[in-house]
């Protein structure tokens, strides 16, 4: 194993270039502005292209016309530029087309803070531009764990031609860890016969568009992205469990915030608690599969995150009211600490 | 026989959607059979935009690419960075390129991005019913200035091509109409030179084509182009802004 100290954002941006992506558009915002700036280093280097645009709105629809041309693009940015970036993001999920959003996480709402945070959940899950659509989220724990969902986040966009986001935080980002990319290919190249790049290039005329004022047509192109993602909800959730055996309790929790957790199961050992932790990889499709490996004698579910509580809510639809759910959460960059968590989890037991 | 008129090959058959009388359809074919012309029908993608000629991707016989209300010159943009050797251009109206794509249009320019954006300023939103647009005349009535544009409330209109003439990555910009044949015939001469400026790879390049909008302005065809002549022309003086050094 060949390990390199790395910057989760530079980690990122490596693991992008290495998997192929060879088309970069963004705008700085912190916590993230180590990924163009590694672009802006790197790219050039392998015959790419790195532009920092005006705007995220412009970004993203560099974005949107590059995928449509058959490029293997990536943009990423922070909460406030996501909320931007939501209208691109609409029409590429509409038209179809393959992308990767990095989103580093930081506290709002509104302009926030520029700290770690989680409270953009229901924005990484629910869409956040308008109609029905989804993207596939990602959140990583780690710099190691980054570099691998980069690379998956390149190939299921490709196969399912569905824009993929990296749902990371100030803290992934930020952080410096020792970083393993011997795992981390340059995926094949997928053919795209749908894409706009001239008729001299294939038979007929290729349109990419979002129009459908015929309402018939239009609830076609709704059901056909529904079945989509119906077969990405039972083949690509993600999630990994922790000293599920005998739970007592179980912690549900993703990214920076399950590593805080993980370190709270011990702590909640010595105050005679057994507890367990459900991390979920994926954050849409939310991994319902995870809940089914409840043990049966499980007094209480908490959702633990650095928002007001948001998975909370998938969490509770999981658990289809079997078991007692509770939330705990830190907001505004604050970062729970194990012990916070100790005892929140301690006096929801005194009550139960 | 010798043809001295036909149908270029630039348009689909697709009957297009737009009201007598509306300068979208001459427009169209002078973009298609200047692509025709150039011989770039082949390696062209189009960027369609929002407003009366979101449709235009049925009618422009190349690849196509609809973009969001304003963001024609971004995604062009992204699609030229993809396809450097082929032939990008926006085709947008006033409420799309002078109103909310306002920064992506000087941006574009501001770059010397290699695209082409044929820009129809009709002065009002046509698509959603006649509203005002930045382009509006003074005291033009819209739906949404019923009393007519009061500048001192709402500014005066928008001169773009002036504007996007001062940007140094700006290569070619011209104003032209199509209220006369002679006019016509003007208009397809700078949108051949904004095309061969970009296969030149000079920079950014814009037309700016005046254009009339019978339904809107509640008025005959013929009136409507008269009124573009007597009222747009004043305010809009036609003309080259911009041209390469060296020539076109």
């Amino acid at each position: 194993m060949n390990r390199v100290l790395m910057k989760g954002n530079e980690a990122i941006a490596k693991a992008a270039i290495i998997s192929g992506c060879r088309y970069f558009f963004g705008y700085p915002i912190t916590p993230q502005n180590e990924i163009p700036e590694y672009m802006a280093r790197e790219m050039h280097k392998v015959g790419g292209v790195f532009l920092q645009s005006e705007s995220e709105i412009a970004a993203i629809n560099m974005v949107y016309g590059a995928s449509g041309s058959g490029g293997r693009v990536m943009t990423s940015s922070s909460s406030p530029g996501i909320a931007l970036k939501q209208e691109g993001i609409s029409y590429i999920a509409s038209a179809e087309l393959p992308c990767v959003i990095v989103n580093m996480m930081r506290s709002g709402p509104g302009l926030g803070g520029i700290q770690p945070s989680q409270a953009d959940y229901f924005q990484v899950t629910r869409g956040g531009g308008n109609g029905d659509y989804r993207v596939i989220s990602y959140a990583p724990a780690s710099v190691q764990e980054s570099v691998e969902l980069v690379n998956r986040a390149f190939r299921v966009s490709e196969k399912y031609r569905i824009p993929a986001m990296i749902a990371g935080d100030g803290m992934i980002g930020q952080m410096m860890e020792p970083v393993d990319f011997s795992g981390i290919e340059e995926l094949d190249r997928v053919e795209r016969p749908w894409a706009a790049t001239g008729t001299d290039s294939h038979p007929g005329r290729n349109v990419i568009s979002t129009l459908m004022l015929e309402p018939s047509s239009l609830e076609s192109h709704n059901v056909k992205l529904k079945a989509k993602h119906d077969l990405i909800e039972s083949e690509e959730a993600m999630y990994e469990t922790y000293n599920m055996d005998g739970a007592e309790v179980v912690l549900v929790a993703y990214g920076t915030t399950s590593r805080i957790v993980k370190n709270t199961i011990s702590a909640l050992e010595s105050h005679g608690v057994k507890a367990g932790l459900i991390r979920p990889i994926t954050l849409w499709p939310f991994p319902k599969q995870a809940f089914s490996k409840i043990p049966s004698g499980c007094k209480l579910v908490m959702s633990v995150e650095m928002s007001m509580g948001q998975m909370i809510d998938d969490v509770e639809i999981a658990l289809g009211g079997r078991f007692i759910s509770a939330f705990y959460g830190k907001a505004g960059g604050v970062v729970p600490t194990p012990s916070d968590i100790v005892d929140a989890v301690i006096s929801n037991l005194e009550v139960i | 026989m010798a043809f001295i008129f036909k149908r270029t090959a630039g348009l689909t058959e697709k009957p297009t959607h737009y009201c007598p009388g509306c300068s979208h359809g001459i427009v169209h074919r002078l973009v298609a059979e200047s692509l025709e012309e150039l011989g770039l029908l082949g390696r062209t993608v189009g960027v369609a935009s929002v407003g009366c000629s979101v449709f235009s991707y049925e009618y422009f016989n190349c690849d196509m690419h609809q973009a969001p209300h304003g963001r024609a010159p971004a995604v062009a943009t992204g699609i030229k960075r993809v396809l450097p050797h082929n032939t990008v251009f926006t085709y947008q109206g006033d409420g799309d390129l002078a109103s909310i794509g306002t920064a992506e249009i000087v941006h574009a320019a501001h770059r010397g991005e290699k695209i082409t954006t044929i820009f129809i300023n009709n002065a009002n939103y046509g698509m959603t019913g006649g509203q005002m647009a930045p382009t509006t005349l003074p005291h033009q009535k819209t739906t949404t200035c019923p009393l007519g544009r009061d500048p001192e409330s709402t500014g005066m209109p928008l001169r773009v091509s002036e504007m996007i003439s001062t940007i140094d990555g700006a290569a070619f910009v011209e104003r032209v109409s199509v209220d006369s044949p002679s006019a016509v015939r003007n208009a397809k001469s700078a949108i051949l030179k904004a095309f061969r400026c970009q296969i030149e790879g000079k920079g950014f390049s814009m037309v700016e084509v005046l254009s009339s909008c019978p339904t809107n302005l509640n008025l005959k065809p013929s009136e409507a182009m008269r009124w573009v002549r007597e009222n747009m022309v004043p305010y809009y003086p036609l003309g080259n802004f911009r041209s390469p050094k060296g020539g076109e």
